[in-house]
């Protein structure tokens, strides 16, 4: 690959001593060495030794979260009762009193929770910002009279927040400044609207420019861009597959995969997180058994993953499943929602991550709104495939084309990454946020906080456990003008609440460092280091992070 | 000056109390409701074990020394 600044280093393959022998990664990776190479103790060894950790907590840690899900549960009856009762003014939905002998809408565990626990530290949630989300953002200042039920704004803004929650990999979502005057051309130019679909009048040659550029970047033969993220996911699908087929999702995929894979009319089965034995089973019982009460075999078989999950900070072990699609001959779908521009030697995603070629996967998705600024999402593979879905994706037939300016931006982000407005700046951006990664995943170990998923995924979720815990930890940060975000129980386990942290390049050290600061006196007054593994400080950081485990 | 630490060490320790067990997220009344019927279970075990755990070991005591002193005598 090309180094034009001096010193910049790209190649991927820096970590691995004992990879030498394999040379540079640039062009031969067609070969397939990944499971030929080194037979040591029976197991295949890949270009990236993966270090992934999921730490339990200890005991104890686990019987209070239940215990405090318990009284928070018994509270919750009590208040129930006071307001069926009409001892106490009820705020929620309920229904009319014409339905009341109906099947009852609001008794499920979901509406309880929301009503009980959920209302109580509603907060948290939904913060309004008014400034860009760069590293740094303002928040509008609210308060509550009737314990969350309704908020009203004080008018005063929380300025300068340090931004630990926004999707802003690259730093590329900020405020206007002289480098994106090419979109204010464009918007000039072309407007903002575009009022038509693809296959009408809707396709402009912005989005011939974008998809030609997007190819060229992911190394693959075609692209084809569309105007929503979740969309690209939810409409495709169903163009992809129908009734016969056979989808293998990873229990921890987006709504929007799940979604699009029961649109589709295709049998799901389910594997285990990340867990290639379970899917080799599933793939086995497959090809052996066929559909279900026929026996034919499946017309297709989809494994659908993403590249990094992002309540888990895990990467998906793609060496595994190529090797195991090329076995039993299923195709891949890979969502690269959070991992395009964010992992990967030169920002190329996760295929780039692991030193493979994007041959190897069918399908590769992603969306532009995580690491480029912008909003939309693309599919990209070969040729034929993308246009089969220019002709029947429901999203070309029925949604609105991505926005003229939306696409410059993402054209300008792209040629920054790339390095053809002939800065190195994209490398750096690249680089430094592997850097500011591996520093704060780093940090928080040695500070003995529980910390989930990949070394080297800038998706940082640090467990909490207890609701309570879970409120106070956002509210002592927001007073200490830190905005995080913190998952509770429907988008994580009931048990497992945490704190996700986005790295983003656009931090600086100083940053890193006051939130690390305030996270470490956080964690001795909410007492929250559960880490067993807690290491000693060590004065000076290395360079390279990934130990080699010698299994 | 010590008097104070321990008056902060303990505001410490009712802190913890009240995230772990969520009372930090129950409104002001519920907190007293909770704590109140809290301190009753417990005043109730503690007056309990003070009235009854001693006697409770004294008879004891003398159970198992009688079967003892029994078996030593067949013994003998």
């Amino acid at each position: 690959m090309a180094n034009p600044g001096g010193g910049a280093v790209c190649n991927g393959n820096l970590h691995n001593h004992e990879k030498q022998s394999n040379g540079s990664q640039s062009g031969n990776c067609r070969r397939n060495g990944m499971t030929k190479e080194a037979q040591q103790n029976g197991k295949p060894h890949f270009y990236k030794p993966i270090v992934e950790t999921f730490e339990e907590a200890p005991l104890y840690v686990m019987v209070f979260t239940y215990l405090g899900y318990a009284l928070g549960t018994l509270f919750g009856h009590f208040r129930d009762f006071l307001r069926k009762w009409g001892i106490e003014k009820c705020n929620a939905a309920v229904e009319r009193e014409e339905q009341k002998d109906f099947v009852p809408l609001y008794l499920d565990f979901e509406n309880f929770f929301k009503r009980n626990i959920y209302m109580r530290i509603r907060d948290n949630w939904n913060r309004p910002i008014c400034s860009a989300p760069g590293p740094r953002f303002d928040v509008m200042e609210r308060v509550s009279d009737d314990y969350n039920w309704t908020f009203r704004f004080t008018g005063r803004i929380i300025k300068d927040v340090i931004n630990m929650g926004s999707y802003n990999f690259l730093g590329s979502a900020g405020r206007y400044d002289e480098s994106m005057r090419t979109v204010k051309d464009v918007l000039e130019a072309y407007g903002t609207g575009v009022a038509s679909t693809r296959q009408e009048m809707g396709t402009l040659d912005k989005h011939k420019e974008l998809e030609d550029l997007v190819a060229k970047f992911l190394n693959v033969e075609a692209a084809m861009v569309f105007g929503m993220g979740f969309a690209t996911n939810s409409m495709n699908i169903p163009a992809l597959v129908g009734k016969g087929c056979l989808i293998l999702s990873d229990e921890l995929n987006h709504t929007s995969l799940v979604l699009g894979a029961r649109l589709s009319g295709a049998t799901i089965r389910i594997f285990k997180h990340n867990n290639i034995e379970n899917l080799e089973k599933l793939l086995r019982e497959a090809v052996i058994y066929g559909q279900p009460r026929t026996h034919r075999a499946w017309k297709k078989i989809l494994i659908l993953v993403e590249g990094i999950y992002s309540m888990e900070g895990s990467i998906v072990h793609l060496p595994q499943i190529v090797a195991l699609k090329n076995k039993y001959k299923a195709y891949l779908y890979i969502d690269e929602a959070h991992s395009i521009g964010a992992v990967g030697a030169t920002g190329r995603g996760v295929v780039e991550f692991f030193g493979m070629d994007p041959r190897d996967v069918d399908v590769l998705m992603g969306t532009f709104t995580k690491s480029f600024g912008s909003s939309g999402g693309y599919i990209a593979g070969r040729k034929d495939l993308v246009d089969y879905l220019r002709v029947n994706s429901h999203s070309s037939v029925y949604a609105t084309s991505m926005s003229p300016p939306i696409s410059e931006q993402i054209i300008r982000s792209i040629k920054v990454l790339m390095g053809m407005d002939g800065t190195t700046q994209g490398l750096q951006r690249v680089q430094q946020l592997a850097k500011n990664t591996r520093y704060f995943r780093q940090r928080l170990r040695e500070m003995g906080f529980i910390v989930y998923g990949n070394e080297e995924s800038p998706v940082v979720p640090l467990l909490l456990y207890m609701p309570g815990k879970v409120a106070a930890f956002a509210r002592h940060l927001l007073q200490r003008k830190i905005g995080v975000v913190v998952v509770g129980f429907p988008a994580t386990p009931l048990a497992e609440a945490r704190a996700r942290f986005c790295v983003s390049a656009a931090h600086t050290r100083e940053d890193l460092d006051t939130v690390l600061e305030a996270l470490d006196e956080l964690g001795d007054l909410l007492q929250l280091k559960y880490s067993r593994h807690r290491k000693s400080p060590r004065p000076e950081l290395y360079n390279e992070t990934s130990c080699e485990l010698d299994d | 000056m010590d008097f104070r630490r321990v008056k902060e060490y303990f505001s410490w320790i009712y802190y913890q109390y009240q995230i772990i067990s969520c009372c930090a997220v129950l409104e002001p009344w519920e907190q007293s409701m909770f704590n109140t019927i809290l301190l009753t279970i417990f005043a109730m075990v503690v007056y309990t074990a003070y009235v009854f755990i001693p006697i409770h070991i004294r008879l004891a005591w003398e159970f198992f020394s009688k079967i003892c002193g029994l078996h030593s005598t067949i013994s003998n």
